[in-house]
């Protein structure tokens, strides 16, 4: 595929996948090259010792970030992925681990000591532990938060709301309570994945009958006897205009604006003359 | 400085007290740059232990993200480095474009460099201003808050908003500037610029007080710099001179002659150097594109992903039903997941974008540097001064609604 995109270029090094990959060896679940980013996956249990040899024997110096990505449709749900930067030879790969709320990933603390706030971060927003962070408290939500807000079944609105109570003088934690529904629209054509019944789908999976119902006479409704009874009695007395001849003697209605006349208001009155009076000139 | 002093006893030598103080730095403090709450340990005034506490100011940008489609979550980006927020949006779209695989015509290459850099020398204004203040100066912030109102006229001239512009968009940037625009900010950069921004730093730079508060506090080593995931000016002052503009070209940088300015101590002066040293490089990319940069289309022309333009509309049905399937159902980004970064004036701003080929963001993780940079500050105070903190809070340059997206 030819590159067309403006994004950042660094440096392609040939066969880089096979030598990292043979160099993970066993550890390695599966490694894959895509827009030229190099993904490796590895078992959970050798990770800290993958990056530190990365990091020793490869020069991949930096560890820029820690990703935490919720997959719910998965055995082991959360994914933890590991950017790495090297500024020697000018190439950055990803490396990432799979792990379950109670799959401890081992910690990179003795690797890079500005991962401890990384894996703070990735365990306040999705629940993921490590195994051997000495200080994995919460980090970006509230004091006392509880629950993992980045997780796919978390709702997007929360579930407390908090305002300054001037009755008590502090601030109040209440069940989140919308003025207006939240709105979530989903624009996605109808027939381009988004999975809508709509009224009459069903039809479509129903097998045709070999004995099709026809209706013969008004009494058969098809909602049971007593609506059948009752529609017996029911039997048209023919349009108004069958039974006269087709004249028609209604009389017009009233015309609307003609009404009897209203008895002049008495006293004084100030009203103002319409603005289309022309104005009486004083001279 | 002390809100709630607490005071712990400690074992008594017999005629002395030992104590030790705990104070709370913010989250309400001028010097704290926005939200920030430093649990300090100190021991006298000499500092023990830093236990910066983060995220009061987390809005959960990330997940909202995740429930909008791929442009309606562009304008989230500004909010984020509300400093720079052109720099921002620029490693959004480029993840887009990289998943997409669109090309961008040439002049809106430009375009984004050019007020990238503008962008660049707003956001180091505020720092510069900031830092001088925070260790007791008070002219030169004023003076460079002048350039930065500058900045912001530009800004307001091409896209309407003086700080949330929303102007870079997948495929190119949102309209084209005119051309009295350019005219003004080259003829801003030669004659206004240099005069006062080098008549504020004739204040600062050689001042015998501003160098007592900053050099050689927080010196970082090369190794640590590396190992604590610093980058941007941070890295720069530590003397490693990495630049994703250099190193990891993206648009049309490949292109410009500018140099990168490193430090020699990686101190808190250095990295103040550093970014006054950037401020004329910027300059010079800036004049270089303003000479270089071509008449064009601004915009992809895949109508699946940059919409047609409003005339065109008028007259086309196939215009009117992209633009209407575009505001509405948004285009649609093959699965995958790229992380890209570029230079952000803070440092390496990153995105890592997962796709799961529908028209909303699967993941969007987002790469702050103030993040790496404020955990480093417990190891870069411990033995300073109180007032120390200032300066080297100062000289980090974070921004919270970055750090806490």
């Amino acid at each position: 595929m030819t590159t067309l995109h403006s994004a950042p270029r660094f440096t392609q090094i040939d066969g880089l996948q096979a030598t990292l990959s043979n160099a993970i060896g066993d550890a390695l679940e599966h490694a894959h090259d895509e827009h030229g980013e190099l993904m490796f996956r590895v078992r959970r249990e050798s990770i800290a010792d993958v990056l530190r040899m990365l990091r020793d024997e490869f020069e991949y110096q930096q560890l820029m970030e820690i990703a935490g990505v919720d997959y719910p449709g998965r055995p082991e749900r959360f994914e933890v992925v590991y950017m790495l930067l090297s500024v020697t030879k000018n190439s950055r790969i990803m490396v990432k681990v799979r792990a379950s709320e109670d799959s401890p990933v081992p910690t990179l603390t003795g690797v890079w000591p500005n991962a401890g706030w990384l894996e703070r971060e990735v365990f306040d927003m999705y629940g993921v532990l490590f195994d051997g962070n000495t200080d994995l408290r919460r980090i970006l939500t509230d004091y006392g938060f509880e629950g993992h807000p980045f997780r796919k079944d978390f709702p997007l609105t929360g579930y407390v709301e908090l305002r300054y109570s001037e009755d008590e003088k502090r601030v109040v934690y209440e069940p989140v309570q919308l003025a207006q529904d939240l709105r979530q629209f989903d624009f996605l054509s109808p027939w381009e994945g988004a999975d809508y019944v709509l009224p009459g789908d069903e039809k479509a999976s129903t097998p045709p009958v070999d004995d099709p119902k026809v209706t013969e006479s008004t009494k058969d409704t098809g909602a049971g006897p007593e609506a059948d009874a009752k529609a017996d009695e029911k039997v048209s007395a023919g349009s108004p205009a069958e039974e006269n001849g087709g004249e028609d003697r209604t009389p017009p209605p009233e015309p609307t604006e003609d009404r009897p006349d209203r008895a002049k208001r008495e006293g004084e009155t100030t009203d103002t003359p319409a603005a289309t009076t022309p104005k009486e000139v004083k001279d | 400085m002390s809100h709630a002093l607490q005071i712990e006893e400690s074992p008594t030598t017999g005629d002395e007290t030992i104590t030790n103080y705990t104070i709370n730095f913010g989250p309400q403090h001028p010097a704290a740059h926005g939200v920030l709450r430093m649990v300090m340990e100190l021991d006298g005034e000499i500092i023990e232990r830093v236990d910066p506490h983060v995220g009061l100011l987390h809005r959960g940008t990330e997940k909202l993200i995740e429930n909008k489609t791929y442009l309606q979550a562009l304008p989230y980006f500004d909010r984020l480095d509300y400093c720079s927020p052109l720099c921002m949006e620029h490693s959004y779209v480029l993840a887009i474009e990289k998943l997409l695989n669109i090309e961008v015509p040439e002049r809106a290459q430009y375009l984004r460099v050019l007020f990238a850099e503008l962008t660049r020398i707003c956001n180091h204004m505020l720092n510069i201003g900031a830092h001088v203040m925070d260790v007791g100066a008070m002219t030169p912030n004023l003076w460079v808050f002048e350039l930065r109102e500058d900045c912001m006229n530009f800004f307001e001239r091409m896209s309407g908003a003086r700080m949330h512009h929303a102007y870079l968009r997948p495929g190119g940037v949102h309209q084209d500037v005119p051309e009295k625009l350019l005219v003004d900010i080259g003829d801003w950069l030669d004659n206004r610029l240099p005069e006062l921004f080098g008549d504020a730093m004739s204040l600062v730079t050689g001042n015998r007080i501003f160098k007592q508060r900053n050099v050689d506090i927080a010196v970082v080593s090369k190794e640590d710099a590396l190992a604590w995931g610093f980058s941007g000016p941070m890295i720069r002052a530590a003397g490693i001179p990495w630049d994703l503009r250099k190193s990891q070209p993206y648009e049309v940088y490949d292109r410009m002659e500018f140099d990168i300015p490193v430090g020699t101590n990686s101190d808190c002066y250095d990295r103040f150097m550093v970014r006054v040293n950037e401020v004329y490089e910027s300059k010079k990319i800036i004049k270089q594109c303003l000479a270089q940069i071509p008449t064009g289309p601004i915009a992809s022309d895949d109508r699946k992903v940059a919409p047609p333009k409003r005339a065109e509309m008028k007259q086309s049905m196939e215009a009117l039903i992209h633009h209407f399937k575009l505001y509405t159902e948004g285009f649609h980004v093959p699965a995958g997941e790229v992380y890209v970064a570029t230079e952000s004036p803070k440092g390496e701003f990153g995105v890592y974008l997962v796709s799961d080929g529908s028209n909303k963001p699967y993941r969007c993780k987002i790469r702050p540097t103030a993040f790496s940079h404020l955990q480093a500050m417990d190891m870069m105070c411990r033995g300073h001064m109180l007032p120390d903190a200032t300066a080297i809070l100062g000289a980090i340059d974070v921004v919270f609604g970055e750090c806490d997206r």
